[in-house]
């Protein structure tokens, strides 16, 4: 094996056949993939099945915390566990630009097998291509996944309702920073770490302990912000948030007032918002708070009659503004 | 997080309200100079806090704003230059020129590369020896120490590539102007913090010498803005009309002298071109003597006649004659998505950050 990926790895040839028999097999080995026909013969598990798909262009490839391939996992895997769906396979696509090193492909391997593993889910297709320099940037993922939603359970940004309580599961803003300080001119130092993680087994138990949960979301790329701002204007409701309630890090504020950023909007790679009932919103927080992930959870806000398709924010000083949702501003690529 | 908190405590800005209700008695209009400040003022929801009497206007100081159509429509002409880079700060990038803007152009293939200090244009330069660099040099006082000492070491380094397409600005002569204009009614200023850690106070003290207007220096944490319009109510229930400084711990009368000879080291006074506002002598910089072979307007390309959109209020904004709400295109056919104006580009344009949060 050459220590470069070549344009002719993706030629379809012998090199190709090398790249999967002796990089990607060893690492995702499983009954679905191994016969490696061209296409996988999945196990139905009955009932309604969550289907969902995302790309990954994050730059860097590594950073703090994880790397573009922990984030392809991830990704998918909290898409399909926001509906409720317990993940069961994945598709997995490369798109590499020729010259990435072998040595980092095999690193993004790596976390795709121990992250895929700790969620309980198995790569059961995938493809490769290559493409010459400049046409992509290192390395692009495509992950799509399929799981089975639990019965009884009827998650949906449509379902909000007057009174219920807006709960969130840690710090926001952490996967933005740590990949932000890794980028040319912005090397801080700290030793912040991307969120990035599987929330499948929080959303488990969560679930298992409230089943009336409305709806869940994870706030990625446009924050929190964007993300209670959607369901507001799904569920034709107002929403209110304490500023005072919402967990974040000394060092995420930190880097946020020196950049002019606002963590309200910064992304996240393992937090989740969840709506519940009011007389669910204790015992959700104290299943949530006993849980690895979310450790710091917090009630934060409510949802309201009046301004329907808004939200607002008390802020820490005892003053009061919209929260819009995320427009126009100059992110860099983060996931 | 020190430093941060302690300007951000709920008990003393609530405090600092009940003051500013206790001694404002009658109808006042503030203008904030500076953007940053209008940002602050919506961000911890310090307007509604305010008695409904106390009516801010926001002022000129967005540098991306009130640079005009013409320096962006040669940005884009340079930019378009085979082998030519354009380093901007990011703003730029989305302003609307006559018919084009820099993103546009570097859709199309143009080398514009955003930077975030004066310093790595220097850097663009030494590393691309074979190509010309333009810095699209923008800002007020806050910035123009970095333009200077970037084109002192182009200088000192023999960077022959560098160039500087310059539109820097300066606040307090923008001031006089638009006292002078008498279109708007003011009570008193909030002057930025930031320029005066710069430049010190004494560059403000005519607003109260020839206009009889009180000013206060205001820093920009919510505890920083309340002192600030607590101290322009005191004053002018107290019919006094002076220019305090309240971001003491920060700004001192004679500014910061090192800064200040670097600019004056490069840089000469000069009247600069305001969007909106259009020419005010002493309100820019031009290149000192020795400096000039660096100016970008001497490289020759052909610019497009400059044109605005005619129903946008940009100018009258920047002016605070109008509001971003007297404007018929604003959320309709304006947004940050979709900026007409420079004032909905900007993060700390005032359209862009009433869209924001009103």
């Amino acid at each position: 094996m050459s220590e470069k990926i070549l344009l002719a790895h993706g030629s379809g040839g012998r090199l190709t056949h090398d790249l999967v028999r002796e990089i990607f097999l060893p690492h995702l080995s499983n009954p679905f993939i191994e016969p490696l026909d061209d296409s996988a013969r999945l196990v139905s598990q009955g009932g309604p099945m969550a289907f969902t798909t995302d790309s990954y262009v994050v730059n860097p490839i590594f950073f703090p915390g994880g790397d573009i391939g922990k984030l392809a996992v991830c990704g998918t895997i909290n898409d399909l566990s926001m509906v409720g769906a317990v993940p069961s396979y994945l598709s997995l696509s490369f798109i590499i630009e020729e010259g990435l090193s072998v040595e980092d492909l095999k690193r993004v391997l790596f976390s795709i097998r121990d992250s895929s593993k700790q969620a309980g889910v198995c790569v059961v297709t995938g493809d490769t291509k290559v493409v010459e320099h400049g046409a992509a940037d290192q390395l692009f993922l495509n992950t799509a996944g399929i799981g089975w939603i639990r019965e009884g359970i009827h998650l949906s940004g449509l379902n909000a309702r007057k009174g219920d309580r807006v709960l969130l599961s840690g710090y926001l803003g952490d996967h933005e920073v740590a990949v932000l300080s890794q980028r040319e001119g912005f090397e801080f130092e700290g030793n912040l770490m991307s969120d990035c993680a599987p929330l499948s087994d929080l959303v488990g138990k969560m679930l298992e302990a409230c089943p009336s949960v409305r709806c869940l979301r994870d706030p990625t790329r446009g924050g929190l912000a964007t993300t209670l701002n959607e369901i507001a204007l799904m569920s034709h409701v107002g929403i209110v948030i304490e500023e005072e309630r919402i967990p974040v890090k000394e060092t995420v504020r930190g880097i946020c007032e020196l950049l002019g950023l606002d963590p309200l909007y910064l992304a996240n790679e393992g937090k989740l918002v969840a709506i519940c009932p009011p007389a669910e919103a204790e015992r959700l927080l104290e299943v949530m708070k006993n849980h690895s992930q979310g450790r710091a959870a917090e009630v934060i806000g409510r949802v309201t009659e009046e301004n329907p398709g808004r939200v607002s924010l008390h802020t820490g000083i005892g003053g009061h503004r919209i929260l819009d949702m995320l427009a126009g501003a100059q992110y860099p690529r983060i996931c | 997080m020190k430093f941060i908190d302690e300007f951000r405590d709920k008990e003393i800005a609530q405090g600092l309200i009940q003051r500013i209700r206790a001694i404002s008695s009658r109808p006042i209009q503030l203008m904030e100079v500076c953007g940053t400040h209008t940002v602050a003022f919506f961000r911890y929801g310090i307007r509604g806090m305010l008695p409904a009497h106390v009516r801010l206007i926001s002022g000129p100081g967005c540098p991306v704003c009130v640079t005009p159509n013409r320096d962006i429509d040669l940005a884009v002409a340079l930019s378009r230059r085979k082998g030519l880079i354009i380093a901007i700060f990011g703003d730029m990038m989305r302003v609307p020129g006559s018919t084009s803007s820099l993103q546009k152009e570097k859709a199309e293939g143009g080398d514009i590369r955003i930077i975030t200090s004066s310093l790595e244009a220097l850097q663009i330069a030494r590393e691309n020896p074979g190509k010309e660099v333009v810095f699209f040099a923008i800002g007020f006082e806050t910035t123009s120490p970095t333009i200077a000492v970037a084109l002192l070491q182009s200088k000192r380094e023999h960077i022959r590539n560098l160039y500087f397409l310059n539109s820097q600005k300066r606040i307090p002569s923008t001031i006089r102007t638009l006292l002078q204009a008498e279109r708007i009614q003011i009570d008193g200023f909030i002057l930025p913090g930031h320029v005066s850690t710069i430049i010190g106070s004494e560059p403000y003290q005519f607003i109260s010498s020839e206009f009889n207007l009180p000013a206060v220096i205001t820093g920009f944490e919510p505890l920083d803005i309340l002192q600030g319009v607590w101290m322009l109510a005191r004053q002018i229930e107290e019919k006094r009309a002076s220019l305090e400084i309240q971001y003491k711990r920060v700004v001192h009368e004679k500014g910061n002298p090192v800064a200040i000879s670097k600019i004056d080291e490069a840089f000469e006074r000069d009247g600069a071109l305001w969007r909106g506002l259009g020419w005010i002598p002493d309100s820019g910089y031009g290149f000192r003597e020795a400096l000039k072979d660096r100016d970008a307007r001497n490289l020759e390309v052909e610019v497009e006649p400059s044109k605005e959109h005619p129903g946008c209020l940009c100018g009258e904004i920047l002016q605070g004659i109008k509001a971003p709400t007297d404007c018929s295109l604003f959320k309709r056919g304006c947004s940050p998505e979709n900026p007409i104006g420079p004032c909905m580009v900007s993060l700390e344009g005032t359209c862009a950050t009433y869209f924001k949060y009103l």
